[in-house]
């Protein structure tokens, strides 16, 4: 009785431990578990952090090539020089090579200094031309065969510095360096410095990098990547031709008709097998094939489109397989239920379920073979300079050229510091391509899944 | 309305649907199905039943070669729809499934409208000559799984948006959709709660009318309640064949019995 009052009064004892006490277990499993989630945080931390390292390196590296130093020239087009007859033939203009307008080159550079009142310690203008990019006097020529009429005026031109201008101008160059190097003197820089100040230097944006062509070695400041991302845009149409008809036939064949037999069995492992093939070996078959025994012209994105095709069907294959294994079979029952035939369950049904993820897995394959470069390296796109937009459609695909991942590995590997700088900004514009493309893919992965 | 009564059909007892002899059904190695003889008649609910695993949805799909989606499943014996044998090299499952409907266990709608379920079957089979066509058969079709009530107004709808027993009754109006002349039912309302399966089972008897029904189901008061003739299986074995009344009330074998009253299964 007194206990029964006693306990009714006060809190009852817990029989076994108190709840508001961790034991000694439960303290050693949630230190486990806190554990667990900081190895977490910190992995996906460092993840971050190489990622952020990687943008940034990218960006610093990479921006100072969309940019490029001009020198505003007002060169005179000598009649004497050009057009010695004077009856401005086009075919006698052309007789008139590059060398001969160097000469019109010094003068107007003598000139600019003049008019700026720049002291020049050089006597000689081949001298003083060493400020001004090879590339200048074909510059001139090709305007002067395009209007032979301006021959005799004035003209003013924004012609490309040399390469150790513009590094001066980024800061890649310094006065030091230029005491070992015979391409340019450190007064060309006190030159240089002047003219910046008088508004006849500039830095601005360079266009042509995006739009051009890729230069010889000793011309950085001339090269692009425009043509190589037209080789790239030619190899992808391939591509995309080839491998997405030819991948979504054999997925929808060996899933869902194929009998299931040793040699389906055999295919299946041994399309895994072939995703995870090093591509520079894709690039050996297509060298075999393709251009020694087929004989397809080398270097061209037709054979690169092939080879990358090789190599992108494995993925587009297994993810399409992925995507109609995916759709529910009561799909495919209810279909066959009311009497369509295994075709009709397949292509009304089936396939239109199994879309964004077949397009979705096509997309990351086109993704994975545009920023391919070892197979091309094999077919001969790797170290042409594709100097010439093709004519048309059909040399787009059968006329050397190069892609934008070949044209990265080659300008790397070239000796010139300025075509370092062009190398990471030729990774920009493939990484802005890669992100569009999954951007796209993500697109479209929403938009046919909102439908249900 | 549809089917006007046959004046035979009311003199003799209803004429023989399907007809089975010595069935075998062989899952790889498993033996199945074990030399099942059953008859089904026309404009009649047929009942499986029996325990799980013991064969009745595999026969099931026999009736209508659902099981030639499966590799290793192989049929012997004789099944014969209005006297010929579905079996016969001859004969394409796919006009056949369009004679023999089915209505599977979890109701399977088509991602597409209302509308587009029930239309699938009757495109794909050129019922339909015109848009009006069409239009009517989707009403009738709708009318049929007792659910037009519920739809008209949303025939664009998706079918998916529906609740469980609607989205049965909808499958049951695509089944209908193709004028099959037999309706399989493999547990049509094991994934639905006790009001739309009350629905069902009362569709379930409209339909009689015009089909010859067969329905799996796990649940013994349902096959008390929708039909009239019971078939008990167990282990791949037909154990009892019978009218609904006699197996449930006074079974012949003793596993049926043990079954009914609870004592095995």
């Amino acid at each position: 009785m007194t206990d029964a009052t006693a306990s009714g009064a006060a809190p009852q004892k817990p029989a076994s431990g108190s709840l508001l006490e961790l034991d000694a277990r439960t303290k050693r499993r949630n230190a486990a578990e806190a554990r667990f989630k900081f190895y977490g945080m910190a992995a996906v931390g460092i993840g971050l952090l190489f990622l952020v390292l990687l943008l940034v390196s990218i960006v610093r590296n990479g921006v100072p090539a969309y940019t490029q130093t001009f020198i505003s020239l007002p060169v005179e087009l000598q009649a004497e020089k050009l057009d010695k007859n004077g009856n401005r033939d086009p075919e006698e203009i052309k007789k008139v090579s590059t060398f001969g307008y160097n000469p019109l080159i010094d003068q107007a550079l003598f000139r600019v200094l003049e008019e700026n009142g720049v002291e020049s310690p050089f006597e000689k203008g081949a001298d003083l031309r060493k400020m001004v990019s090879a590339s200048a006097a074909a510059e001139i020529r090709d305007y002067v065969i395009a209007n032979p009429e301006k021959i005799g005026e004035t003209v003013s031109f924004r012609v490309l510095a040399s390469s150790r201008v513009d590094g001066y101008l980024k800061g890649r160059v310094t006065r030091e360096d230029l005491a070992r190097d015979k391409n340019l003197d450190a007064e060309h820089l006190d030159i240089i410095d002047q003219l910046k100040e008088a508004g006849a230097v500039a830095r601005t944006f360079n266009w042509s990098f995006i739009l051009g062509a890729d230069a010889s070695e000793s011309r950085p400041e001339q090269a692009g990547i425009g043509v190589s991302m037209l080789g790239s845009l030619f190899m992808m149409l391939v591509v995309l031709l080839l491998s997405l008809p030819i991948g979504v036939a054999a997925s929808i064949y060996l899933e869902e008709f194929a009998p299931k037999n040793v040699w389906t069995d055999l295919i299946e492992v041994n399309i895994s097998n072939l995703a995870a093939v090093p591509s520079i070996v894709f690039g050996i078959l297509g060298l075999a094939v393709f251009i020694q025994f087929m004989h397809l012209p080398q270097s061209a994105p037709l054979v690169g489109g092939l080879v990358l095709t090789l190599m992108t069907l494995p993925t587009i294959i297994i993810s399409t397989r992925a995507s109609l294994k995916s759709v529910p079979p009561s799909i495919r029952d209810a279909a066959l239920g009311v009497g369509a035939s295994k075709m009709q369950s397949v292509f009304h049904h089936v396939l239109p379920l199994a879309m964004p993820g077949i397009l979705t897995g096509t997309i990351i394959g086109l993704a994975q073979a545009l920023g391919e470069t070892a197979p091309l390296l094999l077919i001969g796109m790797v170290g042409y300079i594709a100097s010439n937009y093709p004519d048309g459609v059909a040399s787009g695909f059968l006329d050397p050229n190069s892609a934008m991942p070949a044209q990265i590995y080659e300008w790397a590997k070239r000796a010139d510091p300025a075509y370092y700088e062009r190398a990471w900004g030729g990774i920009i514009i493939l990484l802005l391509f890669l992100m569009t493309m999954n951007i796209i893919a993500v697109i479209l992965r929403r938009r046919f899944e909102r439908r249900w | 309305m549809y089917d006007s009564p046959s004046l035979e059909n009311e003199v003799t007892d209803k004429a023989i649907k399907i007809a089975a002899d010595k069935v075998q059904v062989f899952y790889g190695d498993t033996h199945a199905i074990k030399d099942v003889d059953v008859q089904i008649q026309d404009k009649t609910v047929t009942a499986f039943i029996g325990p799980s695993g013991c064969g009745k949805s595999t026969f099931l799909r026999c009736l209508n070669r659902m099981n030639d989606t499966i590799d290793i499943c192989r049929v012997q014996g004789q099944i014969l729809l209005d006297g010929e044998d579905i079996y016969d090299k001859r004969v394409d499952p796919v006009q056949l499934r369009a004679k023999v409907g089915m209505v599977f266990q979890k109701p399977n709608p088509f991602p597409k409208s209302i509308y587009d379920n029930i239309a699938y079957g009757p495109r794909i089979h050129g019922l339909a000559k015109s848009k009006a066509d069409l239009d009517v058969i989707v009403e009738k079709s709708l009318r049929r799984g007792a659910i037009w009530d519920e739809v008209k107004d949303r025939l664009h709808a998706p079918g998916t948006g529906l609740s469980g027993g609607q989205q049965q009754r909808l499958c049951i109006a695509r089944a209908v959709a193709t004028e099959p002349e037999v309706l399989l039912m493999d547990e049509p309302c094991s994934a639905l709660d006790p009001i739309a399966t009350g629905q069902v089972e009362e569709l379930i008897d409209e339909l009689r009318d015009s089909y010859s029904v067969v329905i799996v189901t796990h649940s013994m008061q349902q096959a008390a309640r929708v039909s009239q003739k019971t078939a008990f299986f167990h282990l791949g074995n037909l154990v009892e064949y019978g009218e609904t009344s006699q197996i449930f009330t006074n079974p012949v074998d003793p596993r049926t019995e043990s079954y009914i009253t609870g004592r095995i299964g």
